[in-house]
């Protein structure tokens, strides 16, 4: 770790059904300041639960949050995610408001004044790449990487130091969700952020991440740089998700070739 | 024609205002308990099933048993409230009906209300968790304005429910657009009631109109469709209201039961009470029992009873009675009991009879009940509405083993008709009918005088017991009127051509008996 973690999970656990299962099993992760970690595993893994814990959209069972060095119980949960960005699949945008008001959403339950809100607008449509007169549209018009595009601009909007994404780019083609994904990339480095990503696309991860965690059954079975995991892990699960990319790439490189691909 | 068309106008504002307020302050109190229950029964889903439930099931109840149940229970509040608090409360007229129609406007609020909530897409509640919204910000930036549109079209509902029930509130007390309806259908004035049809669904129609532009600007986000239309409902209500505030609160009320000489002698007696230079108002359409009952607690000042129907139903007396027996037995008792001021008989009586087509009576030989009593098995009798529930029909029934083939009840007019055209064959007729003479009905002799006597006697309130005013203005009409003139002005409002409204009679009874 390059420096004091800024997000710090800590025996964390979750049950949804009192106890008899769990869906996240004592999961302890430290994310450093400016990184951005990738969370993957297959549907029922625990990875969206456990992302969700860090700004309490879940409340944790049992173990510790921590964000910045403080518990992140000290705050009613609705100060703290107004602090951390969301991003998320569903997207989720407010059908009845404009996309300037959708982006405008948290820096308003901030108390910002109206001319900083304006110029937060058009600076965040700038930086993800949208035309300003989409400002005055309704969500319904915009196409589905427009709409991720206004979500991730909502997300920034209070300038929060964290950002969460769940299956962010999911739902979405793709050509766009390729160039999403790289935009995204780019922001974070620009503005410094440190972003957890929890994604099913293991390409994705490679792609993007800095530093990819491995979770099944509700608990992290590998965590290292995407290069030390593609190299070989012990644990056969790991070894199975990570080679995917790679016999796709090769799959691909053979076709280029023109050599048989199976 | 144009004449029942223009005093049906005349009564319009009066009508109207009470109507428009009772509608409103029902529509207004049933979003205030909607709303709220409507957000909890939407996050709760244990909450969600008896909430909607109850409302379904006030909605199977019939409107107007709604409304008349309400009275009874209120009445038990008022004298809870009276012992407790000293203070009671009126339980006939705005009250029960308000409180009727409040649950009535519930179900389209609360079933829209829920639906809307429950049905908001749950990406957009992530997102407004996600941005760090508060349990109350996300209600009220999102949830209700994306509820509204579907909330807004089951108030239309609501509104439109309401309006039209509300006309069902007449017979327990509370003037409505409803009073044309019962009034004219008793004195089978079909003008009015269509009058009162018309005005009911204009104002409907109205209403749910201009809440549909509020709809429609809810629905396109345009803040001016809502004002607008919120303008017109608040200007339109406050117009309608302003006749009927300010008029009223000291005025003598007199009540009617549902029937045309009812009607009658109410408007004689507010005319009179005019006429000393007070203001008087009629609570017209009252149910029998609610009559006495709502003069007793002073909701009306006074009204005409008859003596048999306070004899047997009020003082609860099985045996028959000379005519001067029982009214001095009657007076004795509502005073000791009620402190009711029996005023005195009008001088005629309008008791219940037995009433056949002269022609079927002759042809079957029958000029007694005992001889009715022999052919009842072949025969079919038709009753008003409370006939076959009074003592009188149990003791006519036990003591001349009366046993009908068939028994049917009536609204009174109808009785009439289906008594003429041979649908039954014997009815419960009122002796002061002028239709007995009209139809060529005959009378059955009732010779083992099972039937009380029933003069027509007014009462005054407790309150008003002594009040020089009504005294100076009703004493006049005690002894003053014979059954002959009774049933002729009783007929010209129940005839079906050259009709008279009630106060036209009420005028020409008066001066036919000399009054004026």
């Amino acid at each position: 770790m390059r420096q004091q973690p800024i997000i710090v999970l800590d025996h964390v656990c979750k049950s949804f059904d009192g106890g008899r299962t769990s869906a996240v099993r004592d999961v302890s992760l430290h994310v450093a300041r400016g990184e951005l970690v990738a969370v993957v595993g297959g549907s029922g893994s625990g990875k969206t639960t456990t992302l969700k814990m860090i700004n309490r959209l879940v409340e944790p069972d049992g173990g510790e949050v921590a964000i910045d060095g403080e518990s992140a119980r000290g705050l009613p949960g609705y100060v703290l995610r107004r602090r951390i960005g969301y991003v998320f699949q569903g997207i989720g945008l407010f059908p009845h408001m404009s996309v300037a008001e959708n982006i405008a959403i948290t820096p308003r339950l901030l108390g910002w004044s109206e001319q900083a809100v304006a110029e937060r607008i058009s600076e965040l449509l700038e930086l993800v790449r949208l035309p300003a007169s989409l400002a005055n549209r309704m969500p319904a018009e915009l196409s589905g990487g427009q709409q991720q595009r206004v979500g991730v601009a909502r997300a920034l909007a209070a300038r929060p130091a964290i950002m969460l994404m769940d299956e962010p780019f999911g739902a979405i083609d793709p050509i766009t969700r390729d160039a999403l994904g790289l935009e995204y990339r780019r922001l974070h480095e620009q503005m410094g952020l440190t972003t957890v990503m929890v994604t099913h696309d293991v390409l994705e991860a490679v792609l993007l991440a800095d530093r990819i965690v491995v979770m099944r059954d509700g608990a992290v079975i590998a965590d290292g740089a995407p290069r030390e995991l593609l190299e070989g892990h012990p644990d056969a699960h790991v070894r199975a998700l990570m080679e995917t990319p790679r016999r796709q790439a090769e799959r691909v490189q053979a076709l280029l070739e023109g050599k048989p691909t199976t | 024609m144009n004449d029942r068309i223009a005093a049906a106008f005349d009564q319009l504002p009066g009508y109207l205002g009470e109507h428009v307020l009772l509608s409103a302050s029902a529509l207004v109190l049933g979003l205030a308990i909607s709303l709220p229950l409507a957000v909890a029964a939407s996050r709760s889903a244990r909450l969600r099933w008896p909430v909607l439930a109850l409302a379904s099931l006030v909605q199977t109840i019939p409107s107007i048993a709604l409304l008349a149940l309400f009275y009874p229970l209120l009445l038990a509040l008022s004298a809870a409230t009276e012992r407790l608090l000293g203070q009671g409360f009126s339980a006939l007229g705005f009250l029960p009906s308000l409180l009727a129609l409040t649950l009535y406007s519930m179900l389209p609020i609360l079933r829209n209300g829920v639906t809307a909530i429950v049905n908001i897409d749950p990406a957009v509640i992530e997102a407004a968790r996600g941005v760090g919204m508060t349990d109350r910000q996300r209600l009220l930036r999102i949830e209700l304005p994306l509820a509204a549109p579907v909330l807004m079209a089951g108030i239309r509902t609501s509104a439109v429910w309401v309006i039209g029930t509300a006309t069902l509130a007449t017979p327990v007390g509370q003037t409505s657009l409803g009073n044309y309806i019962f009034s004219g259908l008793q004195v089978q004035n079909w003008v009015s009631v269509l009058f009162g049809c018309v005005a009911a669904a204009a104002l409907a129609l109205i209403v749910d109109q201009l809440l549909g532009l509020i709809e429609t600007g809810v629905t396109r986000r345009d803040r001016r469709h809502v004002l607008a239309g919120a303008a017109a409902l608040i200007v339109g209500t406050a117009a309608a209201i302003a006749p009927t505030l300010g008029s009223g609160a000291s005025a003598y009320v007199l009540g009617a039961k549902s029937f045309s000489e009812q009607y009658i002698l109410s408007e004689l007696m507010a005319e009179r009470i005019r006429a000393q230079g007070f203001s008087a108002r009629r609570n017209t359409g009252l149910g029998s029992m609610i009559a006495f009952r709502a003069l007793a607690r002073g909701e009306i000042d006074a009204y005409v009873d008859y003596s048999g129907t306070i004899w047997a139903n009020i003082m609860q007396r099985q045996e028959s009675a000379s005519r001067q027996t029982v009214l001095a037995d009657m007076e004795e008792w509502l005073r000791r009991e009620h402190g009711v001021k029996l005023l005195g008989p009008l001088g005629f009586e309008n008791a219940y009879a037995l009433a056949m087509r002269r022609d079927r009576a002759r042809e079957l030989g029958i000029r007694t009940i005992d001889d009715l009593a022999s052919h009842a098995p072949n025969l079919r009798m038709g009753g008003d509405f409370e006939f076959f529930a009074r003592p009188e029909w149990s003791a006519l029934r036990d003591r001349y083993g009366l046993h009908f083939a068939q028994q049917r009840q009536f609204q009174s007019t109808f009785m009439y008709r289906a008594v003429v055209s041979g649908e039954v064959d014997v009815i419960s007729a009122f002796s002061s009918d002028g239709r007995i003479a009209a139809y060529d009905l005959v009378v059955l002799e009732d010779p083992r005088q099972v039937i009380p006597p029933y003069d027509a006697v007014i009462l005054l309130s407790p309150a008003r017991a002594d009040d020089p005013v009504l005294h100076r203005a009703l004493e006049p009409l005690v002894g003053a009127i014979p059954i002959e003139l009774m049933r002729q002005a009783n007929l010209m409002v129940d005839r079906d051509q050259d009709k008279l409204t009630p106060l036209q009679a009420a005028r020409w009874l008066s001066e036919a008996a000399g009054l004026d």
